[in-house]
């Protein structure tokens, strides 16, 4: 049996400045990485897709963007690019093509099998990202005699049935992927749920800028009043394009596509819809113009210069008059339901009891209920931008710090 | 962080405190938050039925009231019936006007926010083609239903817009309109 000090598991963004710390430690570790370095940026997403946050802001403990676009929005290539350099500077310990199927607790850390042999290790830095199942509602199921896909599985739109298509979410996955097979010729209904609508940019910077220099990236665990709910918010609507557009239900529908609200239930062909769109909308678009007064209240509170002028807000998001409540998919010549309905981390190889009654990790800000268990990448981990490429570098420092003082309390003890 | 201890003030009537306090209490305690709300009925004479509501279940046991309320439905005597109380899809109405209104002050409370008048108009549009079988496309309850809120209260326009938004968000009320819900008769 192979041993490190430490085990990371995945070699993305988290896994890496992780290791990077550790490494200013000298603390001995090793990643696990199922692929190759930043596997689902590889492997797991659309043809189209760039990143949501400006290139500048992809900020890792000791390297940075250093190009001649810091506000453009890196392509899937680049973002690999982006990473494997970053791998490769830090001279990170990746052992690739390395699948972990089962993790135990052992008296003095955990062992670790792989589909490559089994490692020990005191510590434990689960890695491996936020997002490896595509979560579907239970009406998925019961609908039939439509392709049924989710956006793991999607790459373009050439990959589907000519025909119409219905999307099941609203958020940054769902609003993109309206946009591009709406545009490949296929009539596009878009099932509405809560969103946070966001303008691209605002007053001449991005969105993302203000959240950054405002802080409400880095507002802290401590900072919100219910950090589930916090936890549980849809990722912003923003799409990353070279001239900077913003998109929402209004430039969509501007397109063609069709808006109705949450999928409710499924039956057959047949699908109803939540009639609370409007609602749904008006608490976007309140949430959004109270998020830009905040940008401006800081603004004037600090005398900022380096931006635009006040700008208007956009339009409040237009409605049919009458939301449409159900649809038969069969009669309305839709072939494909897309469940753009979020996603989930996979834990099915973790044999140690740390998930909650829903699945989900017991942590207190990356701290795991185990001891010397680590994890890195989840919703508001310990600050609103921990699942950011950006935001990973300062949790992984704070974490490293704790799993250093644990493994010098556990030789104190040993 | 919370570190305040004295009871806050209450401004519009409604205890948050003992709100919140439910919340985190419930939390931790998934069974005791399984409700069952209650009504038995009794019809009257052509289509006046009485409706009578007393006791309810919650955090796991029998709540007694002490008391009783009755509820009585009729129909208009454009129906031709004796129009002796209002039409069952009026209390729906009255249903939603009152879970919405409660759940308004409930969140200007949490906000600080004090409310001076509260008041709510409420339609339902229905088309009775689909009741009287006339076409079977047409559904039998409200197509859509409105409500317009004329509230004044100590805060913005974007503040009071927002009361109403999260009141429907966590209206119960509103969901059972809005959503649909596996509904059960039978007869004993």
């Amino acid at each position: 049996m192979k041993s490190s000090t430490v085990i990371i598991i995945g070699a993305g963004q988290a896994g890496l400045a992780m290791s990077r710390h550790l490494t200013c430690r000298s603390v001995d570790h090793v990643l696990l990485e199922r692929g190759e370095v930043a596997n689902s940026w590889r492997t797991e997403r659309w043809d189209s897709l760039r990143l949501l946050t400006p290139n500048w802001q992809s900020r890792l403990p000791g390297y940075a963007y250093a190009g001649p676009d810091p506000d453009g929005y890196r392509t899937m290539p680049e973002t690999v690019d982006f990473l494997s350099g970053y791998a490769a500077q830090i001279s990170a310990p990746v052992e690739t093509g390395t699948t972990v199927l089962d993790v135990q607790q052992t008296e003095t850390g955990y062992f670790v099998r792989t589909d490559r042999g089994d490692w020990q290790c005191c510590c434990l830095v689960i890695a491996s990202g936020a997002c490896n199942i595509a979560s579907k509602p239970r009406a998925a199921a019961d609908l039939t005699g439509v392709n049924s896909i989710t956006p793991m599985d999607y790459r373009n739109p050439d990959q589907l049935e000519r025909g119409g298509v219905l999307i099941v979410g609203a958020s940054a996955t769902g609003v993109q992927l309206a946009r591009e097979i709406q545009r490949s010729g296929r009539q596009v209904t878009l099932a509405v749920g809560e969103h946070v609508r966001v303008p691209r940019t605002y007053r001449g910077r991005d969105i993302e800028y203000w959240m950054d220099i405002t802080g409400i990236h880095t507002t802290g665990l401590n900072e919100v009043d219910d950090i589930g709910r916090v936890r549980d918010l849809p990722s912003m609507q923003l799409i990353g394009t070279p001239e900077r557009q913003s998109i929402d239900l209004n430039a969509l529908q501007s397109e063609g596509v069709r808006v109705a609200g949450r999928v409710m239930d499924a039956a057959g062909s047949k699908v109803r819809f939540s009639g609370a769109l409007a609602n749904i909308c008006m608490l976007a678009d309140l949430k959004m113009n109270r998020l830009l007064s905040t940008v401006d209240a800081w603004i004037d509170q600090y005398g900022y210069t380096a931006c635009g002028p006040r700008e208007a807000r956009a339009a409040p998001t237009a409605l049919p008059a009458e939301p449409l409540l159900e649809a038969d998919l069969k009669a309305d010549g839709i072939r494909t339901v897309l469940w753009a309905t979020g996603y989930k981390p996979d834990y099915s190889w973790l044999s140690v009891p740390v998930l909650d009654r829903k699945g989900r990790l017991r942590h207190t800000g990356g701290v795991v209920d185990a001891p010397g268990m680590y994890v890195l990448g989840l919703p508001f981990l310990r600050k609103r931008n921990s699942t950011l490429i950006d935001g990973v570098g300062e949790d992984a420092r704070v974490l490293s710090d704790h799993l250093y003082s644990h493994l010098n309390a556990a030789a104190a003890a040993a | 962080m919370q570190t305040e201890t004295t009871p806050r003030t209450q401004i519009n009537g409604v205890n948050v405190e003992a709100l919140l306090g439910a919340r985190e209490a419930l939390e931790n305690a998934p069974p005791a938050a399984e409700f069952v709300w209650k009504a038995t009925s009794e019809w009257k004479d052509g289509a006046h039925t009485r409706t009578t509501i007393g006791d309810f279940f919650g955090l796991g046991e029998n709540q007694a009231r002490g008391k009783t309320f009755e509820i009585d439905t009729d129909h208009p005597e454009i129906f031709a019936a004796t129009d002796y109380a209002p039409n069952p899809l009026e209390v729906v109405l009255a249903g939603l006007a009152g879970c919405l209104t409660a759940g308004i002050a409930s969140v200007a409370e949490n906000r600080g926010i004090k409310l001076n008048s509260v008041k709510a108009t409420l339609e339902g549009d229905m088309n009775l083609y689909g009741i009287l079988g006339i076409d079977s496309d047409v559904r039998n309850g409200f197509r859509s239903v409105r409500v317009k809120y004329d509230i004044d209260a100590d805060a913005s326009q974007d503040d009071i817009a927002a009361l109403v938004a999260q009141s429907q968000k966590r209206s119960a009320v509103f969901d059972i309109i809005t959503n649909p819900a596996n509904v059960f008769v039978t007869v004993e």
